[in-house]
């Protein structure tokens, strides 16, 4: 580790003297200084071997980024972000020492989750903690327990393979399936598309690549757990899953346990592509750190997410579970341009202490007798602030489209918020907008009740929450559900009482 | 056995019971009845513990316990069991995953295993056949659209598989007919038995009809004003309270 400073010590010197040419000869280096600029975009792209195609596509990103500026509309505030002030390759670990230097609510949710002390250290980002060879870096430890080694994974990836589904790193991915990733990365979020989306083009570095061959029902939950060389979530994830004419796939993305990250801006793409007949279902439980009680510290988590529905009669549910972060901005959506396509988003996002979420989605129809539902839960507690943000647009040509909008949101305590934004813009006659939405406080009576049969304040808590929940959670795979419930309760406990 | 001493309480700063003495041993029902306002439900609510009832004086004990030391939660599981005037709604939580939650806190404060999901539903069946509740009720969400009958029937269900050491009914009979009030008795006289005591609060004798109390008490003003057995009753049906109250007064 010493080695590594020092190493980036002395980089860091050269730059500041203004050694202009940078470093983009010297690939042997395995990590690249603070800071953004076209070397570090060049630096990325010859340390992944990439096509020369995908380099200028990462510059003319970059390009852009650099005329754009930092969206203002959501409702979250933070400090002005220094980007130069990051690492966008490979950052060395500077995480707590040991776990002693580790926020103690943080630990004591770990041990509410049963994770060992060694995984704990590993998700709290405690230096050399994850260094052991065996170990593979920060692997997740909700799947991790059932599937427990490299062999099982493996043994899934020949599975997977013998009906030709793809399911490998996207740097992987620019290797051996070129052609697919250049026909579709970007093609539903171009490098232009937003001020996070740009950057992340410019300098991803880790994400999945998914591709299901026509007719193919994929056999199994794919989930980043399985993918070898998972190791630590990146900072600039790029996901691009792709199901042919007539497939289906579900991909799970996160994990329960709560995370620590010293990378404090997370800013991920997922692009998804669904053509005629296929069917994709994305599910994400999102529980990234969220900060202290103070509200110091914690991920900004700024995603873009977007569906293309290119196929007729191709469908995209997004589901999400959002309890992490500090900040999180994040609008799944899809692009319903086949006739007859569907496309669902139901969320669960919560807020408590200092939290601050901004999240929904945007259903453009554009396809014929297009349909969506958008089911949205917000959860305040203590200081949080929760604004579900969504936009429903259908354009003249999509005769007999549907849309239904349900947005509910829940207090607990009265220091919070919750605010609900949506935007409705109907050009087509003979579509239908539906929207519904309720506010409400967990009320004295039902804790009450519950707590004279016996339940505790904060099961009662736990309980109410996820039956206000509940039309979203029955849309999570079955590993999921369970523990998304309990991670509802301990992400607020505390909250009441 | 419950034994209430010189209970005082408030609600909102206003002054409901007014040092209320009450002794019920185990093995045996009474019954509270008394004029609106006379502090019954309130009673109820104090023996349950819930927030915003606060006693100012006296003391309340079940067996060697303390209960006004203890959280509502605490008293659920030590034994005391209060079935509502108007059972709450819980919109999404499923009524089998809420009682099993509510029996297996129980159990566990008993010393006893938790019981799964698949015990749990046989145990239910097999009572909710006897209170003639569909097995839907099971799925669906706690109290949300039921019937008052059958709000009143899941009230009586929990109490049957909590078998509480002390049942509070708290004017159960209100809004029943015939045959659910029938029902609500035959919960209440299946449980009778050494260990468990009850306090049924009602307004009319018509339910005293079918659970036979060893005592009735009269509540008038924060306190008990006069106490008897089971003709206690009929006789205020056939008077009303204006004579007994006059009397204390």
């Amino acid at each position: 580790m010493a080695a590594v400073t020092e190493t980036i010590e002395a980089v860091q010197a050269v730059n500041d003297g203004g050694y202009k040419w940078g470093f983009e000869t010297d690939i042997e280096m395995d990590f690249a200084p603070k800071g953004l600029n076209e070397d570090i975009v060049r630096f990325i792209s010859a340390k992944k071997k990439e096509p020369a195609w995908l380099l200028e596509w990462r510059l003319k990103a970059y390009r852009h980024w650099l005329t754009m500026e930092v969206p203002h509309w959501a409702a979250v505030k933070h400090p002005p972000i220094d980007f130069q002030d990051a690492y966008y390759y490979a950052a060395p670990k500077q995480g707590p020492k040991s776990l002693d230097e580790v926020d103690p609510e943080l630990l004591k949710t770990y041990a509410k989750l049963g994770i060992p002390l060694k995984e704990q250290a590993i998700l709290a980002g405690v230096e050399g903690a994850g260094d052991s060879p065996s170990e593979g870096g920060r692997m997740p430890i909700a799947v991790d327990a059932v599937f427990d080694s490299v062999s099982v994974a493996t043994s899934y990836k020949e599975r997977l393979a013998k009906d030709g589904i793809v399911f490998c790193a996207i740097s992987e991915a620019v290797q051996t399936h070129p052609e697919l990733v250049q026909q579709y990365l970007g093609s539903v979020v171009p490098q232009g598309d937003n001020y996070y989306a740009a950057l992340n083009s410019a300098v991803f570095t880790d994400g999945s690549f998914v591709y299901i061959p026509k007719g193919v029902k994929c056999p199994m939950e794919l989930s980043t757990y399985f993918r070898i060389n998972a190791k630590s979530t990146g900072q600039f994830e790029r996901t691009l899953i792709i199901a042919d004419e007539g497939s289906k796939v579900s991909y799970l993305e996160g994990c329960t346990a709560p995370m620590r990250d010293e990378n404090q801006l997370h800013a991920a793409v997922v692009e998804l592509v669904a053509l005629d007949d296929a069917s994709i279902k994305y599910s994400t439980v999102q529980n990234w750190y969220p900060g202290d009680a103070e509200g110091k510290g914690g991920i900004y988590n700024f995603v873009t997410k977007r569906a293309a529905c290119r196929g007729k009669r191709s469908k995209v549910s997004w589901t999400q579970v959002e309890t992490g972060s500090a900040i999180t901005w994040k609008y799944p959506s899809c692009l319903l341009i086949g006739d007859d396509s569907v496309g669902e988003f139901y969320s669960v996002a919560i807020t408590n202490n200092h939290q601050q979420a901004d999240t929904g989605t945007k259903m453009f129809h554009i396809g014929q007798r297009t349909r969506s539902t958008i089911v949205s839960k917000g959860i305040s507690a203590g200081f949080g602030q929760n604004t579900y943000r969504g936009l429903v647009k259908i354009s003249p040509k999509a005769a007999g489209a549907r849309n239904f909008t349900q947005c509910d949101s829940l207090l607990i305590g009265d220091q919070c918020g919750a605010h609900t934004v949506p935007y409705i813009e109907n050009r087509c006659m003979t579509a239908k907008v539906e929207h519904e939405a309720t506010t409400s406080r967990i009320a004295e009576d039902q804790l009450f009740y519950c707590r004279s049969r016996g339940l505790t304040q904060e099961d009662a808590v736990g309980m109410i929450v996820n039956g206000f929940c509940r039309e979203v959670l029955k849309e999570l795979p079955m590993e999921f559900a369970v523990e998304a419930q309990k991670l509802l309760q301990i992400s607020l406990e505390g909250s009441v009482g | 056995m419950l034994k209430i001493e010189n209970l005082h309480a408030t609600v909102d700063g206003k002054q409901i019971l007014n040092g209320l003495n009450l002794t019920i041993p185990a093995g045996e029902i009474h019954a509270i009845m008394g004029p609106n306002g006379s502090g019954k439900s309130t009673l109820s609510y104090v023996l349950a513990g819930r927030d915003g009832y606060e006693v100012t004086e006296g003391s309340v004990t079940l067996g060697d316990i303390d209960l006004l030391a203890m959280e509502p939660e605490e008293r659920a599981v030590a034994g005391v069991f209060l079935a509502f005037q108007a059972p709450v709604e819980l919109p999404g939580v499923g009524n089998a995953n809420f009682l099993r939650t509510a029996l297996n806190a129980v159990r566990r404060a008993k010393g006893e295993a938790e019981i799964d999901a698949i015990q749990f539903l046989k145990l239910a069946r097999a009572r909710m056949k006897v209170l003639n509740m569909p097995d839907d009720m099971l799925k669906r969400p706690v109290n949300v659209g039921f019937s008052g009958g059958e709000k009143k029937r899941n009230e009586m269900l929990q109490m049957a598989l909590l078998s509480p050491k002390l049942a509070l009914l708290d004017e159960t009979d209100s809004g029943l007919d015939i045959d659910a009030l029938k029902l609500v008795a035959d919960t209440v006289n299946s449980l009778r038995g050494p260990a468990f005591s009850a306090l049924v609060i009602t307004h009319y004798q018509r339910l005293l009809t079918h659970i036979v109390p060893d005592r009735v008490h009269v509540l008038s003003a924060g306190r008990i004003v006069k106490s008897g057995g089971p003709e206690l009753a009929e006789e205020l049906e056939a008077s009303g309270y204006g004579a007994i109250q006059a009397a204390a007064a």
